[in-house]
């Protein structure tokens, strides 16, 4: 399948011509560092693999914090930085581009949040519990997961796919003193080689958190649950069956940064697939998938003091598709196909409750049962050369949006009186990458183009309102297609004890589209300071370099470090909203029979390059220092893993560039794991 | 052989079915031209009777479409060449007055003559509305008076306007439609008259009525591609577009403005000034 098998390097590349990149890093650092061995020999793959749960194995030696949120584990990647709108719920962005341009998926499976303000990113409907990894694709390089423009991040679920382990489990509890989180989970498994099955359930609650000073953050608790189940079954050697069952949902999340909180977030995920090694004799690893998942999200203002006008908005994602995807091996060439498709439908309201109640109930559609279809080929070929290797990626999509409600269809052509039903467009994607060894020295080096649809928010919100820039939204069903043209470059030198990376990529996207403030129309909301139209500006520029470097110091000793800068531009030279401002991360990891330790370093330069128009102001520059301790014993066969850490060790009260409105993070955090296996 | 059954007997079946459905879509169905309304009075006489129908219960202030058919109760056919005209009157405790009122014509249907009336206000106890209705049958000219009750529309919205316009001109604006309003460009349709005398209010032509809605609830939101109402010869109305963005109480400012563009009653909408003080009022 995929071609992450081998973990890898550098993120995000760089892009933009080479001249660029030349200029450029001769004087800043590019880079993203990180932990992660470097295995080289598997050539390219500019992906990054984030592994979350070591599962059966417990090997969370190899983690800080075990028992952390997804949020937290998917923050700790080079690659992705977390939007975070309160403790909850965190939305992914990679490259400084967030859920429109990415394409996210659950093991292969689309699937859209059911909420039209952000508040349910699709990686707050699985955990930790069970998912093993989650790969990531920066750039065209995430093409195989969909239509992206900066980069695809796949979430893969952690199965037993018939090892012969017999019976295992295991019980994990964990609390985190800041929020009183408390945090519960189990698995089940069995496995031979016939059969499989693996259940797990994780529980976490959690109260307001305090920022540093010990200052609460009002509206921060959140309460979830997360059952999965999966299972397999050989219907003969070269062929199998499985199914995956997960059922997540939260209730009382709130939201600080925003003025409504969720009542409940639900998620039923369900897929089938079939396996087979082979296929006509020549393809491998054949893999069929079929699944369907639906979600309701429901906000909830009735906790929250001085609401000016009390609202429900509800709504409901539901998402149908499939995907099967083969390899070949020719010689040199290792093709992979993937033919995939989905079908969503996105519906919500908003009803308003008058302060006269007399007066009759405002309703309105704010996605009006928006119908996408979406069908698509990708084909890549790595190509393997000596001591280098090229891999050709492309994607060719059909992708049609329809208003399928009256009543929304309507409501849009107050604002665009012509505006068609439906709407039908044919995504293309194409991308090549090089690397070179030479040496010590590993090049990578690529350009691609992409293209994605608008989101439906972009294309048929109504007025959404943002509370970050303070504006209700207006979607735009004749946006063009948003393209982008990037290129990325990094070197990496390595040897056994140490290893650098430099790399940056630019991209240069073509009717990149961003809200717009129109001076002529009337706010919705109470308090708004106006109206935006997703709108297609010319284009805007985004660059990200980044220096990474790791360096063990001895067997037990592991030093890394991490610096990065980020730049975004709109076709008039403004600063793009949500850019981070020069970041760097630094970690001294030790590990000795069995026990760990770590104490790491995070923090961000002063945001510099913010842009007040989008709702931003000066963020300013923060370091917090944290630190981890854990030992394992062995209790006869069975494991016992204890974990205790402290987070913002110094009680710092900062806020980045990420935080919705400012809102402060976590202070100081102790936080202790406790995880029992059962071979 | 009996599979062979089967497959005509289905063959049948699907062919009937087919030729049925053809037939429903090719008969053209007798449809009342009253379909729809509410027959409110009916005047007996000897040779025939009066039919009065509108789309409401019953008569209120504001504009009413009403629809008039004359049966003759000897052919027991309605009547085509009737030229009826009438003429509501109030009688009020000190004084006498008319309303605006259209003329009845039977164009649309032969059989039906309609119009519309703009009653200013209601009828109680001591003060009443009264219908004149003219009109021939079998080459006769008849009269019939006919007291009619007028009530205040039970929604208690504003939707007719009666005032003195800058011009020292007393105006009648009435609310015509949309009847049914919808989250989309509605069709804005008003009638203007003016009061010329007690019994003579001549409709209005060629001013202009801006149109901006706001929702009060709302912090006086309001919405885009309104279209200010103008006067359409053809149907003799003011004709625009309102845009109505959510369900809920909206609150339609209105600025009326003559043929030289000055602005006879009304004011913008502005932060200092939330409302006209000529609007309709709508719920939906």
């Amino acid at each position: 399948m995929k071609a992450f098998i081998s973990v890898f390097p550098l993120k995000g590349m760089l892009m933009g011509s080479l001249l660029c990149t030349m200029f450029c890093g001769s004087f800043m650092a590019q880079l993203y560092a990180q932990e992660t061995p470097v295995d080289s020999l598997k050539l390219i793959h500019l992906n990054e693999v984030v592994i979350i749960s070591a599962g059966q194995q417990l090997d969370h030696q190899k983690q800080r914090k075990p028992l952390s949120t997804l949020d937290e584990f998917l923050e700790s990647s080079r690659s992705i930085k977390m939007v975070k709108r309160g403790a909850y719920a965190w939305e992914p962005t990679m490259n400084d581009m967030a859920s429109e341009r990415l394409a996210i998926t659950i093991d292969g499976m689309q699937i859209f949040g059911a909420c039209t303000d952000k508040m349910d990113p699709i990686t707050s409907y699985v955990d930790v519990s069970n998912l093993s990894e989650a790969e990531i694709g920066s750039g065209q390089q995430g093409a195989a997961y969909g239509n992206t423009i900066g980069g695809g991040i796949n979430l893969k679920l952690d199965k037993s796919n018939f090892k012969p382990t017999g019976w295992t489990g295991a019980l994990e509890s964990a609390f985190e003193t800041n929020n009183a989180m408390r945090v519960f989970g189990g698995e089940l498994n069995y496995s031979d080689e016939k059969f499989y099955f693996n259940l797990d359930g994780i529980y976490r609650k959690a109260d307001n958190y305090k920022a540093g000073g010990d200052e609460e953050v009002n509206f921060s608790q959140f309460e979830k649950y997360n059952f999965s189940m999966n299972s397999g079954y050989k219907l003969a050697e070269d062929k199998s069956i499985s199914a995956t069952l997960i059922y997540d949902e939260a209730n009382d999340v709130g939201y600080p940064a925003l003025t409504m909180d969720v009542s409940l977030a639900r998620a039923v995920i369900g897929s089938v697939s079939f396996n087979k090694d082979t296929l006509f004799g020549n393809f491998s690893n054949w893999e069929s998938k079929v699944y369907f998942n639906t979600i309701k999200h429901v906000m909830d203002d009735t906790k929250r003091p001085n609401v000016p006008i009390h609202m429900d908005m509800p709504g409901w994602s539901e998402t149908a598709g499939f995907y099967t995807q083969a390899n070949l091996n020719k010689e040199k060439h290792h093709f992979f196909f993937k033919w995939d498709g989905f079908y969503n439908k996105s519906y919500a309201e908003m009803t308003m409750y008058p302060t006269n109640s007399n007066e009759p109930l405002m309703f309105m559609l704010t996605w009006p049962d928006v119908r996408t279809k979406d069908v698509g080929f990708y084909a890549e070929d790595h190509l393997s050369l000596e001591k280098a290797s090229l891999k050709l990626s492309a994607r060719l999509a059909y992708h049609s949006n329809t208003v399928a409600d009256d009543f929304g269809l309507n409501s849009l052509k107050i604002f665009y009186p012509e505006m068609d039903k439906t709407n039908t467009r044919f995504l293309k994607s194409f991308s090549a990458q090089y690397h070179q060894m030479l040496n010590n020295f590993h090049i990578h080096g690529g350009l691609s183009y992409g293209e994605r649809a608008p989101s439906v928010s972009e294309g048929y919100g109504f007025y959404l309102f943002n509370s970050f820039d303070n504006h209700d939204y207006i979607g735009d069903p004749d946006l063009n297609t948003e393209s982008s043209a990037d290129a990325n470059l990094s070197v990496t030198y390595k040897k056994p004890i140490f290893e650098i990376t430099a790399g940056a990529n630019y991209f240069h996207v073509f009717n990149y589209i961003i809200g717009v403030v129109d001076p002529t129309l009337s706010t919705m909301t109470i308090g708004a300071q106006g109206v935006k139209i997703y709108t297609n500006l010319d284009y805007a520029q985004l660059f990200n370099a980044s220096l990474s470097g790791r360096y063990s110091i001895s067997n037990a000793f592991k030093l890394t470090g991490s610096v990065s800068y980020h730049r975004g531009v709109d076709d008039t030279g403004e600063n793009l909203p949500l850019i981070s401002p020069l970041s760097y991360r630094s970690a001294l990891d030790f590990y000795k029979n069995q026990f760990s330790a770590s104490l790491s370093i995070d923090g961000a330069g002063e945001q510099t390059n913010f842009n007040p128009d989008y709702g931003e102001n000066k963020s300013a520059a923060y370091a917090t220092l944290s630190a981890s301790f854990g030992k394992r014993f062995f209790l006869k066969e069975n494991d016992l893993f204890l974990k205790a850490g402290v987070e913002n060790i110094l009680d710092t009260n900062y806020s980045t560039y990420t935080d919705w409105n400012n809102i402060p993070r976590m202070g100081r955090n102790f936080y202790f794991t406790v995880s029992y296996s059962i071979n | 052989m009996k599979t062979l059954k089967y497959i005509f007997a289905i063959l049948f079946l699907s062919a009937s079915f087919i030729s049925c459905s053809g037939d429903d879509e090719n008969t053209p169905v007798e449809v009342s031209p009253v379909e729809g309304l509410n027959m409110i009075y009916e005047i007996p006489a000897t040779d025939h009777t009066v039919q009065i129908y509108s789309e409401k219960q019953n008569l209120e202030v504001g504009y009413n479409e009403i629809s008039i058919r004359i049966k003759d109760l000897a052919s027991d056919k309605y009547v085509t060449n009737a030229a009826p005209s009438w003429m509501p009157m109030m009688h009020m405790e000190m004084m006498e007055h008319s309303a605006p009122h259209s003329m009845l014509t039977n164009t649309e249907e032969s059989t039906v003559y309609k119009g519309h009336i703009v009653f200013q206000m209601p009828s109680n106890d001591t003060e009443y509305w009264e219908m004149m209705l003219n009109y021939s049958i079998n080459g006769q000219q008849k009269e019939e008076t006919l007291r009619i009750s007028v009530s205040q529309p039970v929604d208690g919205l504003k939707k007719t306007q009666v005032f003195m316009g800058a011009d020292d001109t007393r105006y009648i604006l009435a609310y015509v439609n949309p009847k049914d309003p919808k989250v989309a460009i509605n069709d804005l349709q008003a009638v203007l008259y003016k009061m010329e005398s007690m019994m003579s209010f001549p409709m209005v032509e060629n001013y202009k009525i801006t149109v901006d809605p706001r929702m009060p609830g709302m912090g006086n939101h309001s919405s885009p591609n309104n279209e200010d109402m103008t006067y359409t010869s053809a149907t003799k109305m003011y004709d625009g577009k309102l845009s109505l963005t959510m369900t809920g109480y909206w609150k339609i400012n209105l600025k009326l403005m003559n043929s030289n563009g000055e602005t006879l009653k009304g004011e913008d909408v502005t932060e200092a000034n939330p409302e006209s003080s000529l609007y309709f009022e709508l719920e939906f």
